[in-house]
């Protein structure tokens, strides 16, 4: 195979595969924009690059296993990380029994909740962000959307899209699974925070945005 | 546009969200056969409510008068009375309200109640021949990047204070800058940043698909008076940095929903370098560029006629009891059998 290989075209950045001092690695460049004057775009670019890395690296720190970085090429704005070997939650949650499914589910909530409980919001939590690695642990990745912060409204921001991004993939079992995903979160924050973080999410619910269409709601 | 049985008809519309009053009549079938906009231009700094709702009140005979003039229609010949029954300004809402209501008592004629976003859109698609596109609408009082999605328009992305050509606004008037009659400040703006050569670095605050533009205009403002900027740089730098960002979470909307179209519409969008912007992401994205002409683009009586015709002739009225005005009316709260 001719490395690198583009995996994954975003809005924002591209994804390679590519190798790295003989070991393969994900490449991730986020790409200069047309529309934006260069000096904005090079100054986003060069910002969103270090931030992702800082938050790569803080999430390790709070205890949640993300892909190790080997270089930051801040001009170029390319992040060169581990390449995780494994399986998206995504698909993985449509092979596997209830019992197991619920179990990584609140596993996952574990992991949401020591982002949270460390001042950092992952901004983008889908199953497809999520991989288990060969060795059974589970990876975070794409943090390009994180921010750090203490808001209640972004803790239950991030919970609310984890539950839209489970009813939108996993609409059968989203329900169970975000039940699990709140158990695991309960256990990692006190009772009061993860309250107070619950009422967030119900109140954006209610918040016309979210509005599913009746015939919808039923699944 | 798909139209179940098309009965013939005329719908004349309310438009008076803010500082416009205006009425514009369709056909069924969506000819407009007229779109009358009269502007109330405050003697001084931003619209007052209660002053732009009394303008509406004196013009709106006259308006009405204009339009039916110019479609070349008696009042009797009206099927069916629409007006923006949100969202936007109360005063001026209600005089619009009143209005339409006690026009379709008269003619013994249906009332229905238009989402003015909603209205932007639909327009937008009759004008240009979009089906389903991503749209972008930005005005005075509206930043929203929106899509149809599950049943309903939904919200993609949208301001989290102020609207993007508010903050225009806003900056042309603290840096003393005069409009012309009929010229709204964006225009002043965008003439002068044509000749900005220098990028000021102002705050550029994209959060996940929402944006504010609050921080940004306080620090145009403040480079201002602190001087040491040529005005020009800083309406550039003001520009290509609101602009960016509402580009920006449109084109996370195209790549996430892959839809065909891209529809730019609300007040901003006469302004050309925004619409360069807007094409070269859709270029790139090989999607269709679609921009509203600017009689439909700004807010407009024509667009709350069609919108009340696609709403009538799927079923939907409004009673008198249930026309009370939505000041926070959000699209997603609006049903829409007619969009497939």
């Amino acid at each position: 195979m001719n490395l690198p290989v583009l995996i994954k075209k975003g809005a924002e950045a591209h994804l390679f595969l590519a190798e790295w001092h003989g070991r393969k690695v994900v490449l991730k460049k986020r790409l200069p924009k047309k529309y934006r004057t260069p000096i904005l775009d090079r100054q986003i670019r060069t910002y969103r690059t270090i931030h992702e890395a800082q938050l790569i690296h803080e999430a390790k720190r709070a205890g949640v296993p993300t892909p190790t970085l080997f270089f930051v090429d801040v001009k170029n704005s390319i992040i060169v990380m581990e390449l995780i070997e494994g399986k998206q939650l995504k698909q993985l949650f449509n092979e596997i029994s209830d019992e197991y499914r619920k179990q990584l589910c609140r596993k996952v909530g574990e992991l949401i909740g020591k982002l949270h409980k460390h001042g950092i919001v992952h901004g983008d939590l889908t199953t497809s962000n999520m991989i288990q690695a060969y060795d059974g642990k589970i990876y975070f990745v794409d943090f390009g959307l994180g921010e750090k912060t203490r808001e209640l409204e972004a803790k239950g921001v991030d919970l609310h899209l984890m539950k839209r991004a489970l009813q939108s993939t996993h609409y059968k079992f989203a329900e169970e699974c975000f039940k699990s995903v709140i158990e695991g979160y309960s256990g990692v924050l006190d009772t009061e925070t993860v309250k107070n973080v619950l009422d967030k999410v119900d109140e954006i619910e209610r918040r016309g945005r979210y509005i599913v269409e009746r015939s919808q709601r039923k699944t | 546009m798909k139209q179940e049985k098309t009965s013939e008809g005329y719908c004349l519309g309310i438009e008076s969200t803010a500082d416009d009053f205006s009425v514009g009549i369709t056909t069924f079938k969506g000819e407009v056969l007229a779109n009358i906009i009269d502007a109330y231009v405050p003697p001084e700094g931003g619209i007052h409510p209660r002053e732009a709702a009394q303008h509406h009140a004196e013009v709106a005979s006259k308006v009405i008068e204009e339009a039916l003039k110019k479609a070349g229609i008696k009042p009797k010949d009206l099927t069916v009375i629409a007006f923006s029954q949100g969202p936007g300004l109360g005063p001026c809402l209600r005089t619009g309200a009143t209005v339409a209501r006690a026009l379709a008592s008269y003619l013994h004629v249906p009332l229905v109640g238009v989402n003015h976003c909603i209205a932007h859109i639909e327009i937008g698609k009759l004008k240009t021949g979009a089906s389903d596109p991503v749209t972008l609408y930005v005005s005075g009082g509206n930043t929203i990047i929106a899509a149809f999605d599950a049943g309903r328009y939904r919200v993609f992305g949208e301001t989290l204070d102020i609207a993007l050509g508010n903050c225009l606004d806003v900056f042309a008037r603290e840096a003393g800058l005069k409009q012309k009659p009929g010229e709204p400040f964006g225009a002043v703006v965008e003439k002068l940043a044509k000749n900005g050569k220098q990028f000021v670095p102002l705050p550029y605050t994209v959060k996940g698909m929402d944006i504010s533009f609050s921080g940004l205009l306080t620090a145009a403002i403040k480079a201002l008076k602190e001087g040491g900027y040529r005005l020009e740089d800083l309406c550039y730098s003001l520009q290509e940095t609101a602009f960016s960002m509402v580009v920006e979470v449109t084109e996370r909307a195209l790549a996430h929903t892959e839809k065909k179209e891209v529809l730019l519409t609300g007040g901003v969008a006469a302004n050309k370098r925004l619409q360069e912007m807007v094409r070269s992401v859709a270029e790139e994205h090989n999607v269709k560029f679609c921009t509203v002409p600017s009689e439909y683009a700004i807010d407009n009586g024509a667009m709350i006629a069609w919108t009340g015709v696609l709403a009538f002739t799927h079923g939907l009225t409004t009673s008198i009891e249930e026309s009370f005005v939505r000041l926070r009316w959000r699209l997603e709260e609006v049903e829409v059998p007619w969009v497939r």
